[in-house]
């Protein structure tokens, strides 16, 4: 057997797009499971039962049902309700609900590690609750679990490929099509490969480096 | 002379457990008491009460006026009046000295920037750490540490200050550093209760010295006879314990 990686050097355009389709799902995923994480953590404090019971019965079933089901359900759910979003922003969407479940038992992880007297400290200068959360809680809370949630990030970005099962515009989908056209299958998924670990690698630099940003004060 | 903090019929509960029992203080402004007394005999869940960190069951406080009760209005209003300085200092890790002393002079008393770090800058020289002021608390000794955290402490401007332990948790030659702070700020005229072990700061300051056990106030009176002539056999077994090694 020769191998002919010409197929996929031809195709390096499709591929470097694929490539930024890959980027801006995982990123957008990220962007949303932050903000879920953060506000299921927000509404878990609010120590309402009915919330904190809609928000624990989501965390739950998203982490117990595959995100190949889940992205379907999204894909052909939506559209019952009314919404219609192309392929590419049913994934973001479904990318950032899985990441959000997960985010939300990382952040509150981080959250309770915070030591009760930080809060105290708060509440006795006469700030209330929300400031308490918001100013003095949750950036420690973040440096925390940081390294948790970024692998958990790294995840999500690898998660990207199964979104080629609805068409999102991304890498898999993008050498599934040079596949097809040349059945040239493993250079293609040889390149994907190294594609993806190149990802994997750069994302990991890249939150390394912004956790640097956000939390360079010194630590006791 | 007015009253600033006033305690009455106190009843606290954790859960089956009667943490404070019918607790009666007047405190008078400018007044400094020292409450002292075994662990868990409630002297800080006593104080914690004055400005809500802990919930009573019955009695009333009134701190500079303002009634407490479960609103948050009523807590607001004690705990703009009252500042509180923790064993563990509770400094703001992620925030620098500086911005530790401004953040709640600005979100609660709603000070502009420049003038919350005016007032900021002036306490942090007061308790003479304004060389610090652009640290971190991580990077700064623990007696440094409590220092800043008096100065947050004031920058609210309270008319009465509750210490909570504030040396226990310090290493033997940072006590003082602190406990002269303290003292001057006692001099100036605060109001203060001061959970503490330090007896010869109860000697040099104190106006009343109270000494708790299970949750009652067993006796109190001023620091000479209390020291001199402790009338409870509570007490004197306390007070024996203690200064035994002074």
């Amino acid at each position: 057997m020769t191998l002919d990686f010409s197929v996929v050097t031809d195709a390096w355009q499709s591929l470097l797009f694929g490539t930024l389709g890959t980027l801006f799902l995982a990123f957008s995923g990220m962007l949303i499971a932050m903000f879920i994480g953060i506000a299921g953590v927000v509404i878990l404090r609010m120590q309402m039962w009915l919330p904190s019971l809609l928000v624990t019965a989501f965390v739950e079933i998203v982490r117990n049902t595959p995100f190949l089901v889940q992205i379907f359900f999204v894909f052909f759910a939506l559209p019952l309700a009314g919404i219609r979003l192309n392929p590419t922003m049913t994934a973001v969407i479904a990318l950032g609900v899985n990441g959000g479940a997960y985010a939300i038992e990382i952040i509150r992880g981080g959250v309770e590690s915070i030591p009760k007297g930080q809060t105290e400290a708060g509440l006795a200068l006469g700030l209330h609750k929300h400031e308490v959360f918001r100013l003095i809680v949750l950036t420690p809370a973040l440096r925390a679990i940081y390294p948790s949630l970024s692998s958990q990030f790294i995840l999500l970005t690898l998660t990207t490929a199964i979104c080629t099962s609805i068409s999102a515009y991304e890498l898999t989908s993008v050498g599934q099509r040079i596949e097809a056209e040349t059945f040239r299958s493993f250079e293609v998924y040889f390149t994907l490969t190294g594609i993806y670990l190149v990802i994997s690698l750069v994302t990991m630099w890249c939150l390394a480096a912004i956790g640097r940003w956000a939390f360079s004060y010194p630590q006791r | 002379m007015a009253s600033m903090i006033e305690m009455q019929r106190i009843e606290k509960y954790y859960g089956a457990f009667h943490a404070l029992k019918n607790i009666n203080l007047t405190v008078a402004k400018g007044e400094k008491i020292v409450l002292c007394g075994p662990s868990g005999s409630g002297k800080s869940t006593l104080i914690r009460c004055i400005n809500h960190l802990e919930t009573i069951k019955s009695g009333e406080i009134v701190v500079a006026g303002h009634r407490l009760n479960d609103s948050q209005k009523a807590v607001d209003a004690v705990r703009r009046e009252v500042g509180m300085v923790f064993q563990q200092f509770n400094l703001f890790p992620h925030k620098t000295v500086l911005e530790n002393c401004i953040l709640a002079p600005m979100r609660v008393r709603k000070l502009s920037r420049s003038e919350a770090e005016a007032t900021a800058r002036k306490y942090l020289e007061r308790v003479r750490i304004g060389d610090q002021a652009e640290k971190y608390p991580a990077q700064l000794s623990g007696g440094q540490q409590q220092r800043v955290a008096i100065a947050r402490a004031l920058c609210m401007e309270p008319k009465a200050m509750l210490f909570d332990e504030p040396t226990s948790a310090l290493d033997p030659e940072m006590v003082k550093e602190v406990l002269d702070t303290m003292v001057s700020l006692a001099r100036d005229g605060m109001t203060m209760i001061c959970v503490t072990h330090e007896m010869g700061f109860a000697r040099q300051v104190a106006d009343r010295v109270i000494f708790m056990a299970d949750g009652q106030i067993i006796e109190e009176n001023d620091p000479e006879s209390f020291f001199r002539a402790p009338k409870h056999e509570r007490t004197r077994a306390f007070l024996g314990e203690i200064l035994a090694h002074h």
